[in-house]
C-alpha cells in the first residue's frame, strides 16, 4: 500500500494532517464551549436561583423570555461567527498547502 | 354538500385545507416522478441542490408532528420543562455544524452506512450501521403516526385514531414510492413555508383578539408571587383538577421531570419515605433535565434521515452555508408552538381531561375554532383549517423523509450489497418500491399501538437512541485517528441497543399502564393485570426506584458517555486494526476541498482492485 512509503510532498506528512485537524477543532470547541456553558448554567441557575429566575420581564418570566425566545438568536450567531472563521480558515489551509506544493 | 358534512360535525373549511395539503403533496410527488429516471437521482437527488431549496427541505423534514403539535401540547400539559424540546432540535444543529457536517461532506457517501464502510473499509461494519437506521426511523415515525390519527380524528370526529393513521400512511408510502427523493426535496421546501405560514398567521390572528402570549404568561402566578397580575382583558377558563398548578407549570423543574418522583410519593406508605423521596425530588429533576438535554441535541446529529441531506450539497462550504439557513429556519419557527401551549392553558383547559388523540396534543388545531365564539365564526374554521393542513405538512414531511432513508437502507444495502449484490439498478429501483412499501405497512402497525403516548416524549425517544448510537460513531470517527473498526461498532452497538432497549421498556409500560386507566372495574384491572405480569413488574418497580426509571426513560446520560467510553477502551484494546490508510482517510475528512484529495483517494482505492 502506498501508505508504507512515505509521501515526498507536504500535505501528506503527518504533520500537515495534525495541524489541519488541531486548527479545525479548536475552532469547533471553542464555539461550543460557549453553546455548552449556556446549556449548562441555565439549568443550575433555574436549580439554585429561582427567584431571581422567575422575576418578571415584559410578562415573561426571566428564564422562560430566555429560554423560549433569546436562546434562538444566541445560537445563530455562534454558528455565524462559526462558519466565517472556517471558511477563511479552510482557505488558508488551502493556500498554505498549494504554496507548499509549488515549492 | 355543506349540509352533509356539518351533520357529521365535519367543518368544511377544515376539510378543505387538509385535502388541498394532501393533493398538491401528492400531485408534486407525481409531477416530479416523471422527472427521476436513474437510480442515483432516486437515492441523493444527483448532488445538485442549492442552498436555499435544500435549507428549506432539510426544514420541511425536520419540523415533524413533534415540532408542529407536540410541542404545543407538551407546554400545555407540562409548561416550562417542554421549552427544552424546541430549543434542542433546534440548537442540535449547531453540533452537527461545529463537529460532523464539514466533514462528513468532503469524505463522500450517500448514507451513514457509506460512511461507516468508508471510514474502516468493513462491510461487516456497514451492516450493522444500516440496522440503527431501521430502529431509530421506526422510534421517529410512531410519532408521526400518532399526529397523523389525532389530526384526522379532530377533522373527521367520527373516525377512530387507527383508520387516520392507515389513510395517511398509504397516501405518503404510495407518495414516496413513486417520486423518490428528487421530489421530496422539492416537496420538502414547499412544506418548510407551508408549515411557518400555517403555525405563525393563526397565531398572530388568533393573539391579536385574545390577549399576546406574555399577557397569557403572566395570568400564570409563579411560586413567589401572592396574586396572579393577569392583566386587564385577559380570560382564563378554571383549570380542571388534572391540570398542573400555575407555580409548577410556569417554573422549571415541574411535572415533565418530577412525574417518575410523585408517583413514588403518591405510593410511599410512610412519611418518612415521602420526606426522603420530596428531598430527592428536585435533584432527579435536574438529572431529568440534563439527561434531556443531551439527547436532544446529540440526537440531531444522529438522525439518518437528515444526514444524508447533507450530501446533496454541491460542496463542504454550500453544506455549513445549509446548516447555518436550516438553523434559521426551524429557530424562527420553533417561537410559535409554546404560544399556542399558552394561550391554550388559559382558554382550552378541558383539553387537560382528556386522553390520547383528543388531549393536548391537539391544541394547535382546536384553538383558533375559539374565534368562532368571539363572533369570527368563519375566521375560526379557516384558520382552524390552515393548522390542520400545517399538521399535515408537519407530519407527511417527516413520515416521507425517514421512509426514503429507511427504504434506502432496505434497498440499498440490504438488497443491493447483502442479498443481491449483482442486481441491476433497474431491480434495485423496483426493490426500492418494495421496501417503502415494507416499511410504510410496518410504521402504520406500529404506530396504531401508541395512541396513550405523548407525540413529544416519542420524538425525544428516537433522539436519544440516535444520540447514543449514530453521534458517538459520527463524532469519534472524525475526529480521532485511533478509531477501529471493533471500537466503533462496539461502542456503537452496546451504547444505541442499551438506550433501545431502556426507551422500550418504558414505553411498553406506559402503554399498558394507560389501557389499565381506561378500566373503571376492579375486576376487570384484576384481570388485565393478571394477563400482563411483566408489564405490572415493570410498571410497580419503577414506583418503587424513580432514579431507575428517570434513567430508563432518559438513558442519555448515561448511554453516550457510555458508548464514547467504549469506543476508546476497545480501540486502544485493537490498536492493531486500525485501517492501514487511516492518515489518507482522515486527509480527506479534514483537507479542504480546492486541494482535491477526494479523487486521489478513489483513484487508490480503484488501483487496489477495490470493493
Amino acid at each position: 500500500m502506498r501508505e508504507s512509503t512515505p509521501a515526498p510532498d507536504d500535505i501528506h506528512s503527518d504533520a500537515f494532517l495534525a495541524r489541519l485537524m488541531r486548527g479545525q477543532l479548536k475552532l469547533s470547541i471553542a464555539c461550543a464551549l460557549c453553546f455548552v456553558v449556556a446549556l449548562v448554567a441555565l439549568p443550575l441557575l433555574n436549580y439554585y436561583q429561582p427567584a431571581f429566575m422567575a422575576q418578571r420581564i415584559a410578562g415573561f418570566t426571566l428564564t422562560w423570555l430566555i429560554l423560549g425566545v433569546l436562546f434562538f438568536p444566541f445560537v445563530w450567531i455562534i454558528s455565524y461567527v462559526f462558519i466565517k472563521r472556517s471558511i477563511a480558515l479552510e482557505d488558508a489551509e488551502a493556500k498554505a498547502a498549494q504554496d507548499g506544493l509549488t515549492k | 354538500m355543506h349540509a352533509l358534512l356539518a351533520a357529521q360535525g365535519i367543518d368544511p373549511w377544515i376539510a378543505f385545507f387538509s385535502l388541498v395539503t394532501v393533493v398538491i403533496t401528492v400531485g408534486m410527488g407525481f409531477w416530479t416522478a416523471g422527472k427521476s429516471k436513474s437510480a442515483g437521482d432516486f437515492f441523493v437527488a444527483g448532488r445538485s441542490v442549492s442552498v436555499g431549496w435544500n435549507a428549506s427541505a432539510i426544514s420541511g423534514e425536520y419540523l415533524s408532528a413533534a415540532s408542529f403539535m407536540g410541542v404545543a401540547g407538551m407546554v400545555m400539559a407540562t409548561g416550562y420543562d417542554a421549552l427544552w424540546y424546541p430549543v434542542c432540535y433546534a440548537c442540535g444543529y449547531l453540533f452537527l455544524l461545529l463537529f460532523i457536517a464539514g466533514p462528513l461532506r468532503r469524505f463522500g457517501a450517500y448514507t451513514i452506512p457509506d460512511f461507516a464502510e468508508g471510514r474502516y473499509d468493513s462491510p461487516l461494519f456497514r451492516k450493522i450501521a444500516v440496522c440503527f437506521v431501521l430502529f431509530i426511523g421506526f422510534f421517529y415515525t410512531m410519532p408521526q403516526m400518532k399526529g397523523a390519527g389525532t389530526t384526522l380524528a379532530y377533522i373527521f370526529p367520527g373516525l377512530p385514531y387507527w383508520a387516520g393513521v392507515v389513510v395517511v400512511g398509504a397516501v405518503i408510502t404510495l407518495n414516496v414510492s413513486l417520486g423518490g427523493m428528487k421530489g421530496i426535496t422539492l416537496v420538502q421546501a414547499f412544506q418548510y413555508w407551508l408549515k411557518v405560514f400555517a403555525i405563525t398567521l393563526p397565531i398572530f390572528v388568533l393573539a391579536s383578539i385574545v390577549g399576546h402570549y406574555q399577557q397569557h404568561l403572566e395570568a400564570n402566578k409563579t411560586a413567589q408571587e401572592t396574586v396572579a397580575a393577569a392583566p386587564a382583558g385577559i380570560e382564563r377558563k378554571a383549570l380542571p383538577a388534572k391540570a398542573p398548578k400555575d407555580e409548577q407549570w410556569i417554573a422549571p423543574f415541574g411535572k415533565l421531570t418530577t412525574k417518575a418522583v410523585d408517583a413514588s410519593i403518591a405510593a410511599a406508605k410512610t412519611p418518612e419515605a415521602k420526606a426522603a423521596l420530596e428531598a430527592n425530588k428536585q435533584p432527579y429533576s435536574l438529572l431529568y433535565t440534563y439527561s434531556l438535554i443531551i439527547a436532544l441535541v446529540c440526537g440531531t446529529a444522529g438522525l439518518p434521515h437528515i444526514l444524508v441531506r447533507f450530501y446533496t450539497n454541491p460542496d463542504g462550504v454550500a453544506a455549513k452555508r445549509t446548516t447555518m439557513w436550516v438553523m434559521i429556519l426551524i429557530g424562527v419557527f420553533y417561537v410559535f408552538p409554546p404560544v399556542y401551549g399558552v394561550i391554550g392553558r388559559s382558554l382550552t383547559p378541558e383539553l387537560y381531561d382528556a386522553v390520547g388523540a383528543k388531549g393536548t396534543d391537539k391544541v394547535v388545531l382546536e384553538l383558533p375554532t375559539l374565534l368562532a365564539g368571539r363572533d369570527h365564526p368563519l375566521l375560526g374554521s379557516i384558520l382552524s383549517g390552515i393548522t390542520c393542513a400545517g399538521a399535515f405538512a408537519a407530519f407527511m414531511s417527516t413520515f416521507s423523509g425517514l421512509l426514503v432513508s429507511m427504504s434506502s437502507a432496505l434497498a440499498h444495502d440490504i438488497y443491493g450489497r447483502i442479498l443481491r449484490p449483482a442486481s441491476s439498478p433497474e431491480q434495485r429501483l423496483k426493490a426500492f418500491k418494495w421496501s417503502a412499501l415494507i416499511v410504510g405497512v410496518t410504521a402504520v402497525g406500529l404506530g396504531s399501538q401508541v395512541e396513550a403516548l405523548e407525540i413529544n416524549f416519542m420524538v425525544g425517544q428516537a433522539f436519544a437512541i440516535a444520540a447514543a448510537s449514530y453521534f458517538p460513531l459520527l463524532f469519534m470517527s472524525v475526529w480521532w485517528r485511533g478509531m477501529t473498526m471493533r471500537g466503533a461498532a462496539t461502542g456503537m452497538l452496546v451504547g444505541g441497543l442499551s438506550a433501545l432497549a431502556s426507551i422500550t421498556l418504558t414505553s411498553v409500560s406506559d402503554v399498558a399502564v394507560a389501557k389499565a386507566k381506561k378500566l373503571t372495574d376492579a375486576a376487570e384491572l384484576a384481570a388485565y393485570w393478571a394477563d400482563h405480569p411483566l408489564a405490572k413488574g415493570i410498571a410497580d418497580y419503577w414506583v418503587a426506584h424513580p432514579l431507575a426509571r428517570i434513567l430508563c426513560e432518559q438513558p442519555a446520560i448515561w448511554a453516550v458517555p457510555l458508548s464514547i467510553v467504549l469506543m476508546i477502551v476497545v480501540s486502544k484494546a485493537t490498536a492493531s486494526t486500525v485501517p492501514a490508510d487511516v492518515r489518507m482517510k482522515m486527509l480527506v475528512l479534514h483537507a479542504p476541498e480546492a486541494l482535491g484529495l477526494k479523487q486521489e483517494y478513489i483513484k487508490e482505492h480503484e488501483g487496489l482492485g477495490g470493493h
